[in-house]
């Protein structure tokens, strides 16, 4: 969590150095290389946040990391010399509650920004909302809806790939390393459709079929029935799922291929939040994941990416430092931090004040115009391409291999592997 | 995977979810027929009864203790909540009908959110006390699933007993017959209602407690357990025991058929489909008194 964090001189100074060159002496009252307090009117960031409900593993560490990112930005100074504020609240993984979330945030709390939301149902419901109220909305979701130009001109997602880029940079290893045959599993929502059709079409151009393409319920607690229809001569079984039945599904998938198993090809999401090491899970070893941000250290140890560990508390196996039995979602809430470091550095470089049509105007124009973000504090996960037309970021992913019941990192692409033709241009729409 | 093994998995699977269905509708059925009231909070003993055995699992060491502790000490404390609720809420409104449907509403949202409050939004996994896969050449199975359905076949038939060969089992039949000549014959009907809700409640939360090591305990899980029970046991006609455990299985195993061949969504249209057309050819379910 995001308690105290004393002694960290060092990191607080290169951080701050790091900052500097980022944010520009001009913005930053007072000598470069002391922060002061920051003062004045608060950015106030209204983070909708999934506390109950399907996605609470998730939101409970988007929770932590968003907390440890603030506390770090007011401590080197805030946004512009002003403190940040996260104003959260809770919107139960709920498509129907996520737009009243964003309206709220805004009109009552009068934040500057909403962000925060991750389950893709839920962003695809709110974002109408952020956009008919104009005001900025960064989601840390990862589902393709932003780049596919569904959404609107607010809504931006530059510190998390999304799943048409994973699905595109994984195809080709998976058909190249583990077979042509694929049948997927996926949860039967949006975020679940993205993986069936991006993953279908790139298979498809790598000369490979996917034989079944099995939708399971997010809030489903049974799964056995479901691996019944996996075709007999599958190569690869691709599996993607999210919801509170996770350990669940994993487990009875064991149970139901005991060792006469296919090659077995799962999205870290399948796991996140759970110990590979629980009970039940020992047929795992052996079957790969992809991860975004390797939750076992040895497999992406970066100075930025140890101490962005030390700061959310969780040790070098992803797991809490206050409960060893509470596994982080590490592949997915540094986006968190990303974002709202993203989210400062538009506010400081496009002259962001107060919540007015001007000033959205040039924090966004300035946004679109970001070509990428370098590997650095304030991006633990590495470096990222932005594309400003799409409002969507790019950056390396994984392939890990479990082994004596911890994550391998086997493989890491390039950006570009995971990039495709841009379907959309959001640079066009009015403000 | 070809035919036989394909039926013999979802007949495997829709008989393990037909056991725990009977004794969750048994208990829903057992509180309509003898008090006449509907609970909307059942599932949420049901997701009590999974949530206590996370935290007797926690507090003994060995899986095996956990369970067997979890298996007695979880459906106390939901029959004692019951009795509560009963003695607080239900009898206040003298169990009227549509007032009791209000009351246990705001039961389960109270159910819930305490839940959700104390336990938190996590699903937890408890470690099953016993655990062995049984490989069948064209696939495994979990033999923990195939002690639930013992487990459940044996309380299913300990409330048969309670209900056929005890004095309380007598008190229920006749209340439920004709509560005001069970009442001039000495029934004391309000300690049977009492009796009867806290059954019920034991019910699902000994449900829930078998299933916890398959599912997870969540604060959510009340709710598929309500919807099916309530299908089963309209189907099998509100109030009659035979009929709901008759249609636990049908719905149960029409349940596991359906999903394992075609998909878990269509199984629930078939489900509802099914009451559907029970309803209007036989209005008081398969087994239902004629009360014409």
């Amino acid at each position: 969590m995001s308690e105290e964090r004393k002694g960290q001189g060092f990191s607080r100074r290169r951080t701050l150095g790091t900052l500097g060159s980022l944010a520009g002496a001009a913005l930053l009252p007072g000598s470069p290389a002391f922060a002061q307090a920051p003062k004045g009117r608060p950015i106030r960031i209204g983070f909708q946040v999934h506390r109950t409900g399907i996605g609470a593993v998730y939101g409970r560490w988007y929770e932590r990391t968003t907390t440890a990112a603030a506390k770090l930005i007011n401590e080197m100074g805030g946004i512009a010399g002003r403190p940040v504020e996260i104003v959260a609240e809770d919107d139960g993984t709920d498509p129907k509650r996520g737009p009243e979330v964003v309206e709220k945030l805004a009109r009552q709390h009068k934040v500057d920004f909403v962000y925060g939301t991750l389950f893709s149902h839920v962003v695809i419901a709110s974002a109408p909302r952020a956009g008919e109220l104009k005001i900025p909305y960064f989601v840390v979701s990862e589902g393709y809806h932003v780049a596919s130009g569904k959404l609107n001109r607010y809504v931006f997602q530059p510190g998390i790939t999304d799943v048409r880029a994973q699905v595109t940079a994984m195809s080709s290893w998976i058909t190249g390393k583990l077979g042509k045959k694929v049948t997927m599993i996926f949860p039967d929502y949006a975020f679940g459709y993205d993986h069936r059709d991006f993953f279908s079409q790139a298979v498809a151009k790598r000369g490979g079929t996917v034989l079944e393409k099995l939708a399971i319920p997010p809030t489903e607690s049974s799964f056995t029935k479901y691996f019944a229809r996996v075709p007999a001569e599958t190569e690869v079984l691709y599996h993607v799922m999210v919801g509170p039945g996770v350990l669940t599904f994993v487990k009875e998938m064991g149970e139901h291929f005991g060792k006469k198993r296919p090659q077995i090809f799962g999205f870290i999401d399948s796991l996140e939040g759970v110990d590979i090491a629980s009970p039940g899970l020992d047929f795992l070893d052996g079957t790969y994941f992809w991860e975004a941000f390797p939750r076992y250290a040895e497999g992406a140890q970066s100075a930025h990416a140890k101490n962005y560990r030390k700061l959310v508390g969780v040790n070098d196996a992803g797991v809490s430092l206050a409960d060893p039995k509470d596994v982080s979602t590490f592949s997915h809430m540094f986006g968190c931090w990303e974002t709202l470091y993203v989210i400062k550095q538009a506010v400081e470089k496009s002259g962001y004040k107060d919540p007015s049509p001007k000033d959205y105007r040039a924090l966004i124009e300035y946004l679109e115009s970001v070509k990428s973000f370098p590997e650095s504090a304030e991006h633990p996960q590495g470096a990222k391409m932005f594309n400003g037309r799409l409002h969507q970021c790019y950056g390396h992913q994984y392939v890990s291999k479990v082994e004596n019941r911890r994550l391998k990192v086997v493989h890491r692409t390039k950006i570009e592997d995971s990039l495709y033709d841009p379907e959309a241009d959001y640079t066009k729409q009015a403000l | 995977m070809s035919f036989g093994p394909h039926l013999f998995l979802a007949l495997l699977e829709g008989t393990v979810s037909a056991f725990v269905l009977a004794l969750t509708a048994l208990g829903l059925s057992l509180v309509f027929g003898v008090m006449r009231i509907v609970n909307v909070a059942h599932g949420e003993f049901f997701m009590l009864g999974a949530v206590l055995a996370w935290f007797c699992a926690s507090l003994v060491g060995t899986p095996v203790a956990g369970f067997l502790f979890a298996l007695i000490a979880a459906p106390l404390i939901v029959g004692a909540l019951a009795l509560a609720a009963d003695r607080l809420v239900l009898r206040r409104i003298d169990y009227h009908p549509e007032g009791t449907i209000v009351a246990t509403i705001g039961l389960l949202y109270i159910i819930q959110q305490a839940v959700l409050t104390l336990y938190g939004p996590e699903a937890r996994p408890v470690t099953p006390p016993v655990y062995f896969i049984l490989s069948f050449p064209w696939f495994g199975y979990s033999g923990y699933k195939l002690v639930v359905a013992a487990i459940s076949a044996c309380l299913l038939a300990a409330t048969w007993w309670l209900l056929a060969r005890t004095k309380l089992g007598l008190y229920m039949r006749a209340a439920q017959q004709d509560l005001e000549m069970a009442q001039a014959f000495g029934v004391p009907a309000r300690r049977v209602y009492a009796m009867v809700f806290a059954l019920g409640a034991m019910l699902a939360a000994v449900a829930g407690v078998l299933v916890v090591p398959i599912q997870q305990a969540h604060y959510l899980m009340g709710l598929d357990p309500l919807l099916l029970s309530f299908i089963v046991v309209i189907l099998g006609g509100l109030g009659s025991v035979k009929g709901t455990v008759v249609a636990a299985f049908v719905v149960g195993i029409s349940d596991g058929v359906v999903s394992v061949f075609f998909s878990p969504t269509l199984a629930k249209i078939v489900a509802t489909l099914l009451v559907a057309a029970v309803l209007v050819v036989r209005p008081g379910g398969l087994f239902g008194e004629d009360r014409a």
